[in-house]
């Protein structure tokens, strides 16, 4: 009881509830519990609004005309870009880049920073907990130009091999890219003293902020993170728009990645001169709409504060790991002591695509699968998890119901 | 039996637990567990039909111009839809498993089931099915 109203003190979960339509939806008859927010999150009332006002009353093109809605529609988005620079705690607004998300966002750094320093024989260090989007991109460069990526391996209760990390930063290790939070384990990755250790070898690194913009405050300054990448669709905010944070230093030496309108200075046939940042890195007509929900989000998260939406998602997690490891034969799959809100687990004998296919039809959104982290799959030896995650508008009882609701799933399974 | 009225006879099975998830999802996993595994030697990677969560294994064989068919998946559910898939189609002419409508698997509320965006593998294994009685015919 006593920490039900501790909870009900730190958020007004009613209120935020109410900000949050989709909440309200009933599936298979039932109200709807949704614990997939590892997968994408719900939107606010003002993201929706924001999004419906762009098209209502300010659409125009950006950085374009002369005339008034376009230049109004300029500086809207770049506020949106200012805003975003504020939340990561950029140094300059120009070394935020917008982008179509994170896979979008790594991909831009593969091809650009990959084409300027990295060449055959080098190494690219990734870990075995990366989601494919941040595995792929190095993947292929290295097939392509004859790097050779090396992988820091995880241990058994989910958190980076930190003595191996130590070997494999070496002389030949041009990047190390790792993920800020685990999407399948939870694990929150000690990311500072990780870039301290690279940064001491002379190594950069680009931390995949995907899972942890949504449940952490994140100082990009403060980590020394020289790229700093996460999408807009897992921070409340619009599908389509996500963000690279670059050190300056780097992004003024990095070759544009996608070319074309809107990224030059001057283009005759014979030689083009780009733009500066961050314009150099945005081709094409932006997501403009995406660009100002995403800010949207990002302020409808500092309004309720990055602390407190911390601290009220770990009583979420401690309190569905004591209720839930209770169960006969379900195992956690990532038992670090820093996670975030991601609760994945497996239960013996049974697959994870029937447990989560019952609780459907219970009205509970999961994930089931490898969740696009095949590798960290076969680490354990597993097909896939059940993976619960949890957002601030979230509640105890809706943990319960998960509860009852597996429990109702082992029976049926056994 | 012909497919067609196999395929009535679910409907009226199912009928039953019109409303009620609980029986029904516990019928289908009666029906997995008592599907008879597919022959060890063709539990191979040849025959295994890629679901991206859910596997499904797929065994097909034509005797005196019908093709019969047995199946295995990883997953309990799905193996109990593929155990209707199989009571359904197996046994019959190539030519009538082409021309089967499956309307059934709408009829009894599973078509969710065998939405593309699933992943489990039975959208494929139904293809596969019929693209084995298609090879079949040339034989018959």
């Amino acid at each position: 009881m006593e920490s039900s109203l501790k909870h009900t003190a730190l958020l007004d979960l009613e209120a935020i509830r109410r900000d949050f339509p989709l909440l309200s939806r009933k599936v298979n008859n039932k109200p709807l519990v949704y614990l997939d927010n590892g997968a994408t999150t719900q939107k606010p009332t003002a993201v929706i609004d924001a999004l419906t006002h762009y098209y209502s009353y300010q659409n125009s093109n950006i950085h374009r005309g002369v005339h008034r809605i376009s230049q109004d529609i300029t500086v809207a988005y770049e506020k949106a870009r200012e805003t975003v620079q504020q939340h990561l705690h950029a140094a300059y607004p120009h070394e935020i880049i917008f982008t179509k998300g994170t896979t979008d966002s790594i991909c831009l750094v593969a091809h650009s920073f990959g084409k300027k320093y990295i060449t055959a024989g080098d190494e690219i260090l990734v870990t075995e907990m990366e989601h494919h989007s941040n595995i792929l991109p190095w993947q292929q460069f290295c097939e392509d130009n004859g790097a050779v990526l090396k992988v820091v391996p995880v241990t058994e209760e989910g958190t980076l091999d930190l003595k191996a990390l130590e070997t494999l930063l070496t002389k030949k290790t041009k990047l190390f890219a790792l993920t800020h939070v685990s999407n399948t384990l939870g694990t929150i990755n000690p990311v500072k003293e990780i870039i301290t250790l690279a940064h001491s070898k002379g190594i950069p690194v680009l931390v995949d902020g995907a899972q942890a913009v949504p449940h952490l405050a994140v100082n990009v300054q403060e980590l020394d993170a020289d790229f700093y990448v996460f999408s807009g669709h897992k921070s409340f905010g619009p599908t389509g728009v996500g963000i690279l944070y670059g050190k300056e230093k780097w992004l003024q030496q990095m070759p544009p990645y996608q070319v074309g309108g809107g990224t030059i200075k001057r283009v005759t046939f014979a030689k083009t001169e780009y733009a500066d940042l961050p314009l150099r890195f945005e081709a094409g007509t932006p997501n403009i709409e995406g660009g100002i929900g995403l800010a949207v989000a990002l302020d409808y998260m500092n309004n309720i504060g990055m602390d407190r939406i911390a601290e009220y998602e770990n009583e979420l997690l401690v309190y569905a790991t004591k209720q839930l490891s209770v169960i006969p034969g379900l195992r956690i799959i990532g038992q670090a002591k820093n996670k975030a809100s991601v609760f994945s687990f497996v239960i013996d004998g049974m697959h994870p695509n029937d447990i989560g296919t019952l609780l459907d039809q219970q009205g509970v959104a999961v994930r089931t699968g490898h969740h696009c982290t095949q590798p960290l799959m076969d680490r354990y030896g597993i097909p896939g998890t059940v993976r619960a995650s949890f957002a601030f508008y979230n509640t105890k009882a809706e943990i319960d119901i998960l509860e009852t609701a597996t429990r109702k799933a082992v029976k049926m399974l056994a | 039996m012909n497919i067609a009225e196999i395929e009535k006879e679910i409907e009226e099975e199912f009928s039953f637990f019109e409303g009620d998830w609980e029986a029904k999802y516990e019928h289908l996993i009666d029906i997995g567990k008592s599907l008879p595994l597919i022959d060890a030697r063709y539990r191979t990677e040849e025959r295994l039909i890629k679901g991206c969560q859910s596997q499904v294994w797929l065994h097909s064989e034509l005797k005196n111009g019908k093709v019969h068919f047995t199946a295995d998946s990883d997953a309990i559910i799905t193996k109990g839809i593929v155990g209707l898939l199989v009571r359904v189609l197996s046994g019959h002419t190539p030519d009538e498993i082409v021309d089967a409508s499956m309307d059934f698997i709408d009829a009894i509320g599973l078509k969710e089931h065998l939405s593309p965006t699933r992943a489990n593998g039975l959208v494929s294994m139904i293809r596969q099915m019929k693209l084995d009685a298609l090879a079949f015919k040339t034989k018959v």
